[in-house]
């Protein structure tokens, strides 16, 4: 079955890892839908994150051969029901005086920000989950957007 | 060595004869990428291996500097692991980190690239006592649990069958396969890379199986009700159509290698462990019970009906040169080989008892292996009879290392067994492709003796039963220099069984 899997990976913070990484995902037949990597808890480690879909058994050797590289000291599948996830989307969006008011709603009603506005342009910042962010994107189409950048999603388990 | 493809595949050969690490160096750039293939095909074959290479100074590296290759990134795919050294301080850790890496758990090849600043900073040694890394420690013993569960499944079983594969030499089980395969009364089929793990001349030895394996073996494998695979990956030349391997079996998977569990077949118990210690501790949990003897006398008739042969045409059969290299070295040669035909007919007829004799590329495939790896072997083994069986096309690929033998005065045997085709492409052809022949025609072939003599070499000519006995009987009295011997066997002989690719394996071409 093809699902979307969330991998947290623990690293060594060496250059060269995020390499080793991203090729075993292209090598195996895997695409990388996001990934995101910062420093962690423990100086020296750093934590990936990674999105990739895929069939569960071509992950779990995925996995397995994640844990055969010799900076990577954990790996694990994130379960969707029991994390926490985040992205943040910047989204340039085009907006006059006419259009303002409207994405001002918008952007209330999802809790987003506007961090910058132009002249014929505002930006807004926007957190959450992914179907959340999927929303207000969907919302904001028709004002036409100019840029997008998203981090890749991040996910930490629940205590 | 000529070329720095002849060195790694000399260092496999080394480590694979003696079970120790090889060691490779080549300088930076085009000397380090001429060792990838050798790096690839100790990978694909876990041989543990540490290649050094030169790298630009790090003033310069990163701009294309001259002779600079990433070759940390070029091998990152066909290494355990690899170092691109930033402080000479590093060096003495790094290496003893490469090597323990090397044959530590599943074996494999580790670059390590040294800029060359580094090379003449002096500093303060300091080499660790021990290495201990948090993020690689591999699992030796086995799991009681898996164990118990795997002895269960043994003592239920009518129709076991063993599949050993390289992990076994690997591990330096030999001796507990055998008291496992006595204790239980299990037949025994290995794969190529496995030849020599259990002896082929024990009557339970069912012999390579695959898509040039014994018929015998092929059908094993098809009827039995239980697999214990120990220390083999269930590679696509052993498993024909995976959907169709071994219809009616359990499957027990040994290995030390989690990532091997699983990943093409699905398995009833995996046992996660070092091949030796987790049949030590079978051992203990088995039999002596029931011997299924209607299962060993079915495999006996198997063995009787469908031998292993070729026909007698009177000509200088393939074959028979192979058969008496066997008969005149009494089965105790170290036999290296090249890719192709003559290493199918290696694997098939000459028998082999021993681990560490039987010296093969087998993942990768590569032609021009076994020359520099008889030189490995040789170096590693001096006083063992080392023979090079070798195809007119696999030799011509690594034809330079001739010098090396004969400058270090290596008394290695090659055989060439010339058939003026790339034979076993030609086959397919043949077999696959109604016989319109590409590009494997080799009719320009040099002349291999009087190329052996240029060398310094001896070089023998035969192109009859008679002269090849006397040629092999000529190149055993050699000592002190290595001897090619150009065997004109009969071009167009084929090598069965043959299980065309994407077929079940006893679906084979048997004659």
């Amino acid at each position: 079955m093809e699902h979307k899997h969330t991998i947290t990976v623990i690293v060594h913070d060496k250059p060269g890892v995020l390499s080793r990484v991203a090729g075993l995902f292209s090598r195996r037949g895997f695409n990388i839908e996001s990934l995101a990597v910062g420093t962690s808890e423990t100086p020296g480690l750093s934590r990936m994150t990674i999105v990739a879909k895929g069939d569960d058994e071509a992950l779990e050797q995925i996995m397995k051969q994640l844990y055969k590289l010799i900076d990577v000291l954990r790996v694990y599948d994130m379960p969707t029901d029991t994390a926490v996830e985040r992205e943040i989307v910047l989204a340039k969006v085009h907006a006059n005086a006419n259009t303002r008011a409207e994405i001002n709603q918008i952007v209330e009603i999802f809790r987003a920000n506007i961090v910058n506005v132009g002249e014929d342009s505002m930006i807004i910042e926007m957190t959450g989950e992914s179907s959340k962010v999927e929303g207000i994107l969907k919302l904001l189409e028709k004002f036409g957007i100019q840029e997008l950048v998203r981090t890749g999603k991040i996910a930490m388990l629940r205590s | 060595m000529r070329h720095e493809q002849g060195a790694a595949h000399a260092a496999d050969g080394y480590a694979r004869a003696t079970g120790k690490v090889g060691v490779c160096m080549a300088t930076s750039g085009p000397g380090a990428t001429n060792l990838v293939t050798g790096i690839a095909n100790a990978h694909m074959d876990s041989i543990p291996m540490v290649a050094i290479t030169g790298q630009v100074g790090t003033a310069l590296l990163g701009k294309d500097s001259f002779q600079e290759a990433d070759i940390t990134g070029i091998t990152m795919p066909i290494t355990k692991n690899n170092y691109l050294i930033k402080a000479a301080e590093d060096i003495p850790y790094i290496m003893k980190e490469a090597f323990y890496l090397a044959r530590t758990g599943r074996p494999g090849p580790i670059v390590v690239d040294v800029p060359k600043d580094l090379q003449f900073k002096k500093i303060n040694f300091k080499y660790p006592d021990s290495i201990s890394l948090a993020s690689f420690k591999p699992n030796f013993k086995g799991h009681p649990k898996q164990i118990t569960a795997a002895a269960k499944l043994i003592a239920a079983s009518e129709r076991p069958l063993i599949y050993a594969g390289g992990g076994v030499i690997s591990s330096e089980a030999s001796k507990e396969l055998l008291q496992f395969a006595e204790k239980c009364n299990i037949p025994v089929t290995t794969t190529l890379m496995g030849k020599g793990a259990f002896p082929e001349t024990h009557e339970l030895a069912m012999h390579m199986l695959g898509m040039h394996g014994t018929a015998y073996a092929n059908f094993a494998v098809q009827e039995c009700d239980l697999l214990i695979a120990i220390g083999a990956r269930f590679d696509d030349r052993v498993t024909g159509h995976l959907a169709r391997f071994a219809p009616h079996a359990k499957i027990i998977h040994i290995d030390i290698d989690p990532a091997e569990i699983g990943k093409n077949v699905g398995v009833d118990v995996p046992i996660v462990g070092d091949v030796k210690s987790v049949l030590t501790a079978l051992i203990e949990k088995v039999g002596p019970k029931e011997k299924h003897p209607a299962w060993v006398a079915k495999l006996e008739e198997w063995k009787a009906k469908y031998p292993l042969g070729y026909k007698d045409t009177g000509e200088l059969k393939p074959q028979y040169v192979i058969e008496q290299i066997y008969r005149i070295t009494k089965g105790g040669a170290i036999i290296c080989t090249e890719v192709g035909q003559h290493q199918m007919w290696s694997a098939q007829f000459y028998k082999y008892d021993k681990p560490r004799h039987w010296i093969s590329s087998g993942g990768l495939g590569t032609m021009g292996f076994g020359l520099p790896a008889a030189i490995g072997a040789q170096m590693g083994r001096p006083d063992a009879v080392v023979f090079d069986i070798a195809g007119d096309g696999s030799i011509q690929m690594n034809i330079q290392e001739l010098t090396t033998a004969v400058n270090n005065k290596l008394p290695i045997k090659i055989a060439v067994l010339n058939n003026c085709y790339l034979g076993m492409v030609r086959q397919w052809q043949e077999l696959l492709h109604g016989k319109r022949y590409s590009h494997t025609d080799l009719c320009n072939n040099p002349d291999f003796v009087k190329i052996a003599e240029a060398y310094g070499a001896v070089g023998i000519r035969a192109t009859t039963k008679e002269e090849a006995i006397k040629a092999i009987e000529e190149s055993l009295k050699i000592k002190d220099r290595p001897v090619l011997m150009d065997f004109r066997v009969a071009k167009e002989e084929n090598v069965f069984p043959f299980v065309p690719a994407g077929q079940a394996i006893n679906e084979m071409i048997i004659d």
